[in-house]
């Protein structure tokens, strides 16, 4: 009850702050209570009355009837496959690049470091064009490749590698290295565990970029069998305004947000400080 | 280097590299430059030229993409939509995101269960959050005309109409997008030396005077990076756009970046649609420039 004591002291602005904050907070929830309403109401009955949605009956049918007709399985594990494999091949270029030019002096370094900063200014869609013809060139539309391979070099994982492991003191690898042990070892033995949470910052970042990225799976993944989730729910969605089967709809973004929203709920420290992190450089 | 030196002796230099060792950032710079540079060249070569994609036939034609650009009444709608866009979207997502961090900066359970549902509709794909929107927005059927009609006013049809499109595809982002500010408002926050907080008391400092003289000014930089970050994230708005009302109705809610996509994959101009993307491109390379100068700058007010 200290916290009742608490507001009961406050100062009328601060009061007034918290109510509106309060107001807010249900006008967030809304949206999200609305839809799980009709997403669990029989779609013939939003049909004659849309007012319905906050009363009984509730039936689970568009939950079952999505297991049985929806590709909703199929683009789930093409977002699943595309962005845990983008993420990884993130996590190995950036680690290896950012030990590079953290630790090996060779000859221009800070030349060839700014040269690849320099991309961090391209925002990814000025170049979609020239992208999606370069793969157009290899036939590789409608592959996992088309979908992964770009934005692996992502300047930004060279900034934040680069920048961590500059501040892990030399003197730890310095014994490593008077025992003439490789660089590789040394980056895999001593440096690269000290990175995790760096690794974890950027890891997160990227995967819920790619699991939300919209533009280029648009244009790379034109057959439905290759769609991701975001692509594939964006063409389910194309006749809303005259489709009868609401419930049904709003079954599937219930369905396709909860997976996301509950590993968010428990890695919520981690995915806060990544996307935070990735904000601020 | 042997490991036989004699105590006292100078440690023996090591040599600072080798070749094969540039295989550590080997892989990035190919990737880098055939996934990055070379297809930001390729574009700006592309926006000089006509390209046809389906007969594989290009024409170098100077700048003609350039003028029908500027002259293209669609894309000059296209620009000014976004720079509304903008100017209606950062506002709110700045002051609410502040107001939230303010009340939220706390030790309870219940801002922290606050934060939580703020920052949770962020980690939602743009899909995700536009089908959830459009059955809000639904004309009759959804959840706000049904709330317009209980209280009277009647159903707008929010994304059907040309002045009010905008502002529904706006509050939607803002709804995506709070939990951001918010997050980095409360990690500034509690950046602020609680003693400055102490002092004040003793003087005997209205809440309102320690806010703007104190809270505000010590995370006045955050404040001003939140409005660069904002300002680059939502120039570059697509998704919501191209869901909600595909640029409709009558261009009113068409962005800059919609355009090049139409342009680019709907009318397979290619060349047009490039010309368009370097536009974009100079826009977003002045913003990143905004960015590094104020997050660079050491003093706070």
């Amino acid at each position: 009850m200290a916290t009742a004591g608490k507001t009961v002291g406050m100062p009328l602005g601060e009061r007034l702050a918290l109510i509106a904050v309060i107001l807010l907070a249900i006008l967030w929830l809304l949206p999200l209570v609305w839809v799980t309403g009709v997403s669990l109401k029989n779609n013939t009955e939003l049909v004659v009355n849309p007012g319905a949605v906050f009363s009984a009956p509730y039936t689970i049918q568009n939950y079952i009837d999505l297991t049985k007709t929806s590709a909703l399985g199929t683009w789930f594990r093409n977002s699943l496959i595309v962005s845990l494999s983008h993420t990884v091949l993130v996590l190995i270029v950036s680690c290896l690049a950012g030990y590079g030019f953290a630790r090996i002096e060779f000859p221009g370094r800070n030349a060839v470091f700014i040269f690849s900063l320099v991309g961090l200014a391209i925002p990814g869609q000025a170049i979609i064009v020239p992208l999606h013809s370069f793969f157009n060139a290899f036939d590789l539309h409608n592959t996992y490749a088309a979908l992964i391979i770009p934005g692996i070099a992502t300047p930004f994982g060279i900034f934040l590698m680069t920048a961590y492991f500059r501040a892990i003191p030399a003197e730890i690898e310095e014994a490593a290295r008077l025992d003439n042990a490789s660089r590789f070892k040394i980056f895999w033995a001593i440096a690269l565990p000290l990175a995790v949470p760096a690794m974890a910052t950027l890891g997160i970042f990227t995967f819920l970029g790619t699991w939300n990225d919209y533009l280029w799976p648009l244009i790379s993944a034109t057959r439905p069998e290759m769609y991701t989730l975001t692509v594939g729910l964006a063409a389910t969605q194309t006749n809303i305004d005259q489709s009868e089967g609401l419930g049904y709809l709003m079954a599937q973004s219930v369905f396709a947000g909860l997976p996301m929203l509950i590993l968010y709920i428990f890695f919520q420290k981690y995915v806060v400080r990544a996307v935070a992190g990735a904000a601020i450089r | 280097m042997s490991r036989t030196s004699q105590p006292g002796a100078r440690a023996p230099k090591l040599r600072t590299w080798h070749w094969p060792e540039l295989l550590f950032i080997a892989p990035f710079l190919i990737l880098y430059v055939t996934f990055l540079l070379f297809p930001m060249a390729w574009g700006f070569w592309m926006s000089f030229n006509y390209y046809d994609l389906f007969a594989g036939f290009s024409e170098y034609i100077g700048l003609e993409n350039y003028q029908q650009l500027f002259a293209d009444q669609i894309y000059r709608r296209a620009v000014v939509n976004t720079f509304v866009f903008v100017a209606i979207t950062v506002p709110p997502l700045v002051i609410l995101g502040l107001l939230i961090a303010l009340v939220l900066n706390r030790q309870t359970w219940w801002s922290a269960v606050l934060r939580t549902l703020f920052f949770g509709s962020t980690v939602l794909s743009v899909t995700i959050v536009t089908l959830i929107w459009r059955g809000v927005y639904l004309p009759q059927k959804g959840l706000l005309d049904n709330f317009l009609n209980a209280i009277g006013v009647g159903g707008i049809g929010i994304l059907q109409d040309p002045n009010l499109a905008l502002v529904g595809i706006a509050v939607t982002t803002v709804w995506w997008g709070i939990g951001l500010p918010m997050v980095l408002f409360l990690a500034a926050l509690q950046q602020v030396p609680g003693e400055i907080y102490e002092a004040a008391k003793l003087d005997n400092a209205s809440p309102w005077q320690t806010l703007w003289s104190i809270t505000i000014p010590s995370i006045w930089r955050t404040v001003v990076l939140v409005i660069i970050i904002q300002i680059i994230a939502h120039f570059q708005v697509f998704g919501q756009i191209n869901l909600m009302t595909g640029g409709g109705p009558n261009n009113s809610t068409r962005s800059m970046v919609q355009f090049i996509y139409e342009s680019g994959f709907r009318q397979w101009t290619a060349g047009f649609a490039s010309a368009a993307a370097q536009v974009l491109f100079v826009i977003m390379v002045i913003a990143a420039g905004l960015q590094f100068w104020a997050s660079r700058r050491k003093q706070e007010f």
